[in-house]
């Protein structure tokens, strides 16, 4: 299994050297890439790993973002008291939802989770807590003794580094007992039960691991665009990483990367006036009708693209 | 410290499983009637019965996947009524499907060690690979050597014929270290030769463990049982000896019927 | 009674002395027309929320699109005013009629082909149809808020007390709802549809071995169902304009209300919606800001008691 290690560790090389070739708008893309990339992968833990469809996981994205600004107040903070902040209130939000969608499952899980998302939505969306439907600004950005995440460079280098971290992370966990026991209970839930797992909480420890990590995604999104606003727990959020995950294919680590690198460029892409005209600001109709085809013709993704022409080739 | 109201049957002590008056209802519907079992070790204790008695209502309510509407379950004498399924198989019930629960895109091997590992989980030492966790490895070796399938412990486990699916069902059941095994059909759709070596499995697991076999063959299960319980709707109308039960009338009436 | 209730709440929530004065005048009569405005919400989600469980409950299909149809239905309603004016009956039906021969095309071109396929394709599929579906009308009818007029035949209200006065189009919104909720029950206890649908929520491959067109019934289904939503967006329209988002706000309230009631049961429905809009529209008279979350907390109540829903399967 040596050759799986090359091309993650390859490409993070590659982005470690990119910095000084990027234009300013191709610098930002990547910083943006790279946190919905970790967004993905704290999915992939639940949907790839575990079999849990959940539809609510942007929830946690924007706690921890909010709590980032929140906790950030007027005058900024460490980064050593932020980060944390904002992944366990993440993590405790996740523990909440799990507890209790996890005592469902199938379609039940898929719209309670959906609906505590939701939940959260509107206590940012309508109350006064966090500004309501505007939104709050991040005044003053993290700081880490000399490091300011404030400097392109250094928020950079921090993203490429939780992105790695989260990577490396996960691979870890999935060839851990811990992961091949949620393997099990992705295949046969009952099964493992019947050898002696309290599958219940497997998957709760899995659901909040997901939620601590989106809360990292969040704490980086928050940083990176310095404001937050309730759109960010929306379902639409919560559609968008799902399909990050099918367009890259499910049940690899390496599928949650290549989805979100594919959905972000898409969107991109289909709202370029040069390319697509008038239909351009109609983007989210070409998203969909693509969105359709793809899961019609490619439900294993991207990957799965790869591994029919690789197949053909060895067997040829 | 259950009071036990039901008088002492022949067997009654050393039992290592105990169900009594155990009942079901769904709604109007009673799916098992007040039945009492009793598993011994080195016994198998066969139960038969038509389509629709209960027998899988039963090994259900046993294993701790169905609750009981009504009824006692004790294992070493302690009520074990109110454990979940995965506490139960911990303290050492083991079960296997009627329908195959293998697990096909993973190894044999590894089916076998997941089953093992549950005993052992020590889920938190992430840093450490599952493959090299030595207990669940060993364990999962002996129980494929017992169900004979050690020398297909690499191939994945979907690939195996229909018969060895059913042993490694076993196999699986065998690497959680269970003490009672409640058994559904194993021999569902086997040949000849498989059945064969299913019966012999069956014949030296006995010598160590409880078994609880809920068949259909009745050839095998007239050669392979110490005591055979017949269900007919939800209720027992025997529970006795092979001998007796081949000559009890009411069993011939009820559910071999004319086919003898 | 009502004073009762505020002044315990009043009591648990510290409020100030103004808002102390305000929940006091809450009298008999404003009572009355919560209790009213809770039964027509419910009634209206009812209709939605049934055509969401019935397709999942017989199909196995999770719709995500649902909310849509019911956005659909609201525009349409928009769209047809000024041909039918006064005949608003009418409108309706020709509305239903439209929308089921839409679900009727639509279950043919589309969602027969997600029957097969696995809840998180289902779930992506029916969120791209969405995003499709609110394209379609920003490129039709553009993005704005359109405000529905009643037919002047339901103008106005009834006295109910000294101040208030209570709609007549909210009275005719939940008869309405009522009607269909009948119409709808007895179609599936007491015809032969409805014990196709029934033997085929059952048991499909038996269904069919006995020679029923299983196609045929899907698509009629799901007709229904869209017909459903389509109609409760007609009928809120005048009452709560019609605008972007309206369906995906509906949608999540309508996932609630099944997760309450159970999939597959329209009882459960009827009784989910009916809690739903008690506890959605006193959660606005009493707590005001926080009125969103009160709907997902009953739902979290009801997950730890009873986590299939209050009725399971059951016709």
């Amino acid at each position: 299994m040596k050759r799986s290690w090359i091309v993650p560790v390859v490409a993070a090389l590659v982005l470690l050297a990119l910095p000084p070739v990027l234009s300013p708008y191709l610098h930002d893309l990547v910083v943006k890439i790279a946190i919905y990339a970790v967004f993905a992968l704290s999915l992939e833990l639940l949907v790839g790993v575990t079999g849990l469809v959940s539809l609510g996981h942007a929830a946690f994205l924007g706690i921890g973002a909010y709590v980032t600004v929140l906790a950030s107040g007027d005058s900024g903070g460490s980064i050593a008291r932020i980060l944390p902040l904002a992944v366990l209130a993440a993590a405790g939000y996740a523990l909440f939802v799990g507890a209790l969608s996890l005592r469902t499952k199938g379609v039940y899980f898929i719209m309670v989770t959906l609906a505590f998302a939701q939940m959260a939505y509107f206590v940012f969306h309508d109350t006064k807590l966090a500004g309501g439907s505007d939104g709050l600004f991040l005044y003053v950005k993290p700081t880490l003794v000399t490091l300011s995440l404030d400097d392109k460079r250094t928020m950079y280098y921090a993203v490429m580094l939780a992105l790695v971290v989260t990577y490396a992370l996960l691979a870890l966990l999935q060839r851990s007992r811990f992961g091949h026991a949620l393997a099990g209970i992705r295949v046969n839930e009952q099964r493992m039960r019947a050898a002696g797992y309290p599958t219940f909480r497997y998957k709760l420890a899995a659901f909040v691991i997901a939620g601590a990590l989106a809360g990292l995604a969040g704490f980086l999104l928050a940083v990176k665009d310095g404001a937050v606003n309730p759109e960010l727990l929306s379902w639409h959020e919560s559609g968008a990483v799902l399909l990050m995950l099918i367009l890259g294919g499910i049940g690899h680590l390496r599928g949650a990367v290549i989805g979100a690198i594919a959905f972000t460029l898409l969107k991109e892409l289909f709202q370029l006036e040069a390319l697509l005209g008038p239909l351009a600001s109609h983007w989210q109709l070409t998203l969909g009708l693509t969105i359709i085809a793809f899961v019609a013709l490619l439900p294993k993704g991207l990957i799965g693209l790869r591994r029919r022409f690789a197949a053909g080739a060895v067997h040829g | 410290m259950a009071e036990s109201s039901t008088p002492r049957r022949e067997g009654n002590d050393g039992a290592l499983l105990r169900a009594v008056a155990l009942t079901r209802r769904f709604g109007g519907l009673t799916a098992v009637d007040q039945v009492s079992i009793d598993l011994h070790v080195g016994e198998v204790h066969a139960v038969i019965g038509t389509n629709g008695a209960g027998k899988s209502t039963l090994i259900n309510m046993l294993s701790g996947e169905l609750p009981t509407s009504s009824g006692r379950i004790e294992l070493d004498g302690r009520d074990i009524g109110t454990w979940p399924q995965p506490r139960r198989a911990r303290a050492g019930i083991g079960r296997s499907y009627q329908r195959t629960t293998i697990f096909p895109s993973f190894s044999v091997l590894e089916n076998c060690r997941l089953s093992a590992q549950a005993a052992q989980p020590r889920a938190w030492a992430v840093w450490q690979a599952a493959q090299t966790c030595a207990h669940s490895v060993d364990v999962a070796r002996e129980a494929l050597a017992a169900a004979g399938l050690t020398d297909q412990a690499l191939r994945p486990a979907g690939l195996l014929s229909h018969g060895g699916q059913r042993q490694l069902e076993i196999a699986m059941c065998l690497a959680t270290k269970p003490r009672v095994l409640l058994l559904d059909e194993p021999l569902a759709g086997m040949g000849a030769e498989e059945t064969e070596r299913m019966l012999a499995l069956l014949a030296e697991l006995k010598r160590s463990h409880a078994l609880l076999l809920v068949e259909h063959d009745m050839d095998a299960v007239f050669r392979i049982a110490d005591r055979i319980t017949v269900m007919v709707n939800g209720a027992v109308i025997a529970s006795d000896a092979p001998q007796r039960i081949r000559t009890n009338p009411e069993v011939l009436v009820a559910y071999l019927g004319e086919a003898h | 009674m009502a004073g009762g209730c505020a002044a315990l709440l009043f009591d648990g929530l510290r409020l100030t002395q103004a808002d102390s004065y305000r929940i006091a005048a809450v009298d008999l009569a404003t009572f009355l027309v919560q209790c009213l405005n809770a039964v027509q919400y419910g009634l209206l989600l009812f209709l939605v929320a049934s055509g969401l469980t019935l397709i999942f409950g017989i199909m196995g299909v999770i719709n995500l699109a649902h909310g849509s149809f019911y956005m659909i239905g609201a525009y349409l309603a928009f769209a047809l005013a000024p041909y039918f004016g006064d005949w608003f009956v009418t409108q309706l039906i020709v509305g239903v009629l439209l929308a089921a021969a839409f679900g009727y095309l639509l279950e043919w071109a589309f969602f027969s082909f997600l029957y097969q396929r696995e809840h998180l394709q289902q779930v992506l599929m029916t969120y791209a149809l969405i995003l499709v579906f609110e394209e379609v009308r920003s490129l039709l009818v553009g993005n704005d808020v359109h405000g529905v007029q009643a037919p002047p035949w339901l103008a106005g209200g009834f006295r109910l007390g000294e101040l208030m006065s209570y709609p007549w189009y909210r009275v005719f919104a939940s008869v309405a709802c009522v009607v269909v909720a009948i119409g709808l029950y007895w179609v599936v206890n007491r015809t032969r549809l409805g014990m196709m649908i029934r033997a085929g929520a059952s048991n499909r491959d038996m269904a069919r071995g006995l020679g029923l067109n299983i196609r045929l019934l899907y698509r009629i289904v799901f007709a229904g169902g869209v017909a459903l939503a389509a109609l409760a967006g007609m009928i809120a329209a005048p009452l709560s304009s019609v605008y972007p988002g309206m369906g995906g706000s509906v949608l999540i309230i309508c996932f609630v209300v099944v997760v309450i009631g159970g999939i597959g049961s329209i009882t459960g429905a009827l009784i989910a919606s009916l809690l739903v809009g008690v506890v959605d529209t006193f959660g606005k008279v009493f707590f005001a800001e926080y009125s969103g979350v009160g709907v997902y907390l009953l739902m979290a109540v009801i997950l730890v008691w009873r986590p299939e829903g209050l009725m399971k399967r059951a016709y």
